[in-house]
């Protein structure tokens, strides 16, 4: 049941602090530089350009590895993200970054497909992911990335996860 | 790269290619070593960090870290085929994750180049770590050609 009279800012703090949780808990996404853009459950993950990023400096374009990551990275966490809200919302669980025990497991990647559309340049860039079927075991998700242009993608990918049971 | 038709060595071609290998920065960052490399096959390793972590209760390394690897070592056993492409990127890769990475083991990937066309380039990889029987990962790919 929703609270109507819920302050304002208790529900974003709520919900931001989750979201901080689940990202800055992995190594990986802060070496790489990714955060996460909120605006009610819709997730944009973010990667600011950097040149350690770079596969190919005679063009120079982001290495498809980078890629590639960019896109797992923001598939599982909206993964973990759309699977936890409900538990969130209804205060069952209240994730903190400096308690490891309170993180929800992340889902296992089971496999990534990846379409390399454009060469990544060296700027910004941005993704999306989308939860196709959520089963209790199993989870598919198609993930887009882009970098200038929301509709000229530099990469897509569909991959499915194994949720963490128990 | 560039070292069509010449007569180097096996060595030597792993010694060009780990001097490429430096020139690309995020290899760099992954310390990325070539270990082998010659007519469409390639082997290049990398050791554990604790900055590719991707699950921090595990110490895992996260699967993206995988994914670069093994783009990079497909590329490479592209770039060694006998035919001596110019350039080449990739055009789709798929990876298979059959389990998680030991902590602190180095994790080595082994690509072929298994067919070639004009202008297409078909890999199959594999990574492993110390336990080489039972892969970590495996993936296929499809990677352009600039003859």
């Amino acid at each position: 049941m929703i609270n109507r009279n819920e302050p304002l800012d208790q529900i974003k703090s709520r919900r931001d602090s989750a979201l901080n949780a689940l990202v800055t808990g992995v190594p990986y996404m802060n070496w790489l530089g990714i955060t996460f853009d909120r605006r009610g459950d819709e997730l944009t993950a973010v990667m600011p350009y950097h040149q350690k990023l770079i596969g190919n400096p005679s063009l120079p374009a982001l290495h498809g590895g980078v890629t590639a990551a960019f896109l797992e990275v923001t598939a599982i966490i909206e993964l973990s993200w759309s699977v936890m809200w409900e538990d969130m919302e209804s205060g069952r669980i209240s994730p903190d970054a400096a308690v490891p025990d309170s993180l929800p497991r992340l889902p296992k990647t089971i496999d990534f497909t990846v379409d390399y559309l454009r060469s990544g340049l060296p700027r910004d860039s941005y993704a999306r992911a989308r939860v196709v079927r959520s089963g209790r075991r199993y989870a598919s998700v198609h993930v887009e990335a882009w970098q200038d242009n929301r509709s000229r993608l530099i990469a897509q990918a569909t991959g499915h996860f194994l949720m963490p049971q128990g | 790269m560039d070292e069509k038709g010449s007569e180097l060595s096996a060595k030597d071609h792993a010694r060009i290619a780990q001097q490429f290998i430096e020139a690309i920065p995020h290899a760099k960052a992954l310390e990325l070593r070539v270990d082998d490399l010659g007519s469409g096959k390639a082997q290049i390793s990398m050791p554990w960090a604790e900055y590719l972590v991707g699950d921090p209760r595990t110490g895992v390394i996260h699967g993206g870290v995988i994914s670069t690897l093994m783009d990079t070592c497909s590329g490479a056993a592209v770039m060694a085929h006998p035919s001596g492409p110019r350039s080449t990127a990739t055009i789709d890769l798929r990876i298979d994750y059959m389990r998680a990475a030991t902590p602190r083991q180095r994790i080595v990937a082994t690509a072929e180049c298994y067919h070639m066309t004009r202008n297409v380039a078909f890999i199959r990889a594999v990574a492993v770590d110390e336990d080489s029987e039972n892969p970590v990962a495996t993936a296929t790919g499809a990677f352009t050609v600039e003859r």
